[in-house]
């Protein structure tokens, strides 16, 4: 299987605070991974890594069989890889339908009619339709969170990264967001989920990889991870040698 | 699938349309129902509206706030001098050259200073319009600090008796900021002025969304100081003098059009034009005020911008869902 995302000793630090620290790993095509570590431990860093926002100061970003390291968040959206922010970034101005064209027009290069199918297609997946017409900025969390979602799947992603889209919903929305995930999951688009909710993580992901202070500490299957004595240590706050 | 269809215009636009259409037709003759002080009046509300609508683009979309487009409209107005003294052209073609030179011009002057951000921006761009006046105060061949009288050969080129300049002059500013106005709608209406507003809301989902900021804002910044540049020649057409005080005014040609869009409402179409009409009504009930005149401008600004920082016309439009310019898309559901 070849790899999607292919991540190489990447390096980044701010001062004394090392935010990556020459991780690496690869993501496969088709492939839904979850990212775990606790808080500061660098997750939304390698996110801005692999999407541009922040420049790396050594190591490799590869993505569909090229080097993006040097390209820019723009260059590397229409290589094909969107996100959602963990705080939502809606253009809080234009109508939720206009957020969708946005990506659609821009990330995926569509035009005209089509462009505006691709973003109608798109909020009927997300269950946003009924909002189509509503300015951003008037949404609900959860409404918040599903124009994340329906913001980076307008962009027509090979890769998408999804950050704490679960956090702060309450039970019954998070169970419909965890479907509508697990749909576009199916569909055949590659996830990488950075969740502190954790069933709804090990409902979506085949694969957890263990972040803490910019280092991979652990990567396998979700059950393994999830009894592994790092992971123990960072959720429960269990010494691992006691 | 198709569930749904997509409509842009709505019936306040249509009938806004047919509105502003008929307007225009009745704004058009008005040299032969204005009085000539009326005339000249509304020939500086077109060009404050258009600098207004530039600056709006400018500033409420690509999120450049300058307080320096004054270097553009007195490198216009200079552009006119020069070119028509010194190249023999004629005044309409100075202006329209003026404005490729300041196109020319704007391009190191952007690498340089979006380098700035926020509030350094804003005051590198007032430093280059200063390095602009005072660039222009040593030229003698141009009067230098006092400036010069454009040449009574060159105006009659607009027309040989009074009345005629001044109404050619009268449509050259109505043409100005029927053009700056289409020119604004037409962009924010394509792809790219889809981009430019949702830069507008969030950089850095833009960015993540395909988008290329930089070029981005390099494109509309050109563009309007380019626009801006002819907006300053056909303000020195109508003065007929031009001096570097005048010319680059800080207050003149950027305050004055901060307020506008402020007041208007920063970050819509419709605002730009709102606010001038404002504006010039607050000049002309107070202006036998003096310095009064100032203090109220500033007082309405401070009371606009606390109870209503959309502007006036973000009140109106968030009362009553109106938009006049069809820039938005509207999803209808079909059951």
């Amino acid at each position: 299987m070849s790899a999607l995302l292919s991540i190489q000793g990447l390096q980044k630090s701010f001062g004394a605070v090392v935010v990556a620290d020459a991780t690496s790993f690869d993501i496969s095509e088709g492939e839904a991974v979850g990212i775990l570590g606790p808080n500061g431990a660098g997750k939304t860093s390698l996110f801005n890594l692999i999407t541009g926002t922040l420049k790396a100061d050594a190591g490799q970003v590869g993505f569909a069989g090229a080097d993006i390291t040097t390209h820019s968040a723009a260059a590397r959206c229409k290589a094909g890889i969107a996100r959602s922010f963990q705080i939502p970034q809606p253009f809080g101005g234009m109508t939720v339908f206009e957020n969708a064209l946005v990506g659609a027009t821009q990330g995926a290069g569509l035009s005209g009619h089509e462009a505006e199918e691709h973003a109608l297609s798109v909020l009927d997946d997300t269950g946003l339709l009924a909002k189509a017409n509503a300015r951003a900025g008037t949404l609900t969390l959860l409404e918040r969170k599903r124009l994340e979602l329906t913001r980076a799947l307008s962009a027509k992603p090979k890769l998408l990264l999804l950050d704490e889209i679960a956090g702060g919903l309450t039970e019954a929305e998070c169970h419909s967001l965890i479907a509508t995930i697990q749909s576009i999951h199916a569909r055949g688009t590659t996830i990488v989920w950075i969740e502190h909710v954790i069933h709804a993580l090990l409902a979506v992901v085949e694969r957890i990889i263990v972040i803490d202070f910019g280092k991979k500490i652990a990567e396998g299957d979700p059950k393994t991870i999830m009894e592994s004595p790092e992971v123990k240590e960072i959720y429960l706050g269990v010494d691992p040698d006691a | 699938m198709s569930a749904a269809t997509v409509t842009r215009s709505t019936r306040a636009s249509r009938i806004a349309m047919v509105l502003g259409l008929l307007g225009l037709v009745v704004l058009a003759a008005a040299p032969w129902w204005a009085g000539r002080a009326d005339l000249r009046l509304m020939g500086e509300i077109y060009l404050y509206l258009s600098l207004a609508c530039l600056w709006n683009l400018m500033a409420g979309y690509a999120g450049l706030v300058s307080v320096g487009q004054q270097a553009y409209v007195g490198f216009g107005g200079y552009m006119l001098f020069a070119l028509t003294v010194f190249a023999g052209l004629n005044p309409v073609v100075a202006i329209l050259v003026g404005a490729l030179l300041a196109a020319a011009i704007s391009i190191p002057i952007a690498t340089l200073i979006f380098r700035l951000k926020g509030a350094y921006f804003a005051i590198g761009t007032w430093v280059v319009a200063e390095v602009f006046r005072l660039s222009f105060a040593q030229i003698q061949a141009l009067g230098g600090g006092s400036g010069s009288s454009l040449p009574v050969a060159v105006v009659k080129e607009l027309g040989a008796k009074k009345a005629a300049r001044e109404a050619t002059s009268y449509w050259l500013a109505l043409g100005a900021a029927v053009i700056v106005l289409f020119a604004v709608y037409f962009f924010l209406r394509s792809r790219r002025g889809l981009a430019l507003t949702a830069i507008r809301d969030s950089e850095v989902a833009a960015s993540g969304l395909g988008i290329d900021i930089w070029r981005t804002k390099l494109e509309v910044y050109v563009v309007t100081s380019a626009f801006t540049a002819i907006i300053g020649g056909l303000i020195f057409l109508q003065k007929l003098r031009i001096s570097p005080d005048a010319a680059f005014s800080v207050n003149d040609w950027t305050a004055f059009v901060i307020f506008i869009v402020v007041i208007g409402g920063i970050g819509t179409l419709e605002g730009p034009i709102i606010g001038t009409l404002l504006f010039f009504a607050l000049r002309e009930v107070l202006a036998d005020y003096g310095t009064i005149y100032l203090m109220v401008l500033g007082l309405v600004a401070i009371v606009v911008m606390l109870k209503a920082p959309k502007g006036v016309w973000g009140l109106i439009r968030d009362r009553y869902d109106l938009e006049l310019f069809p820039l938005s898309y509207r999803v209808r559901q079909k059951d």
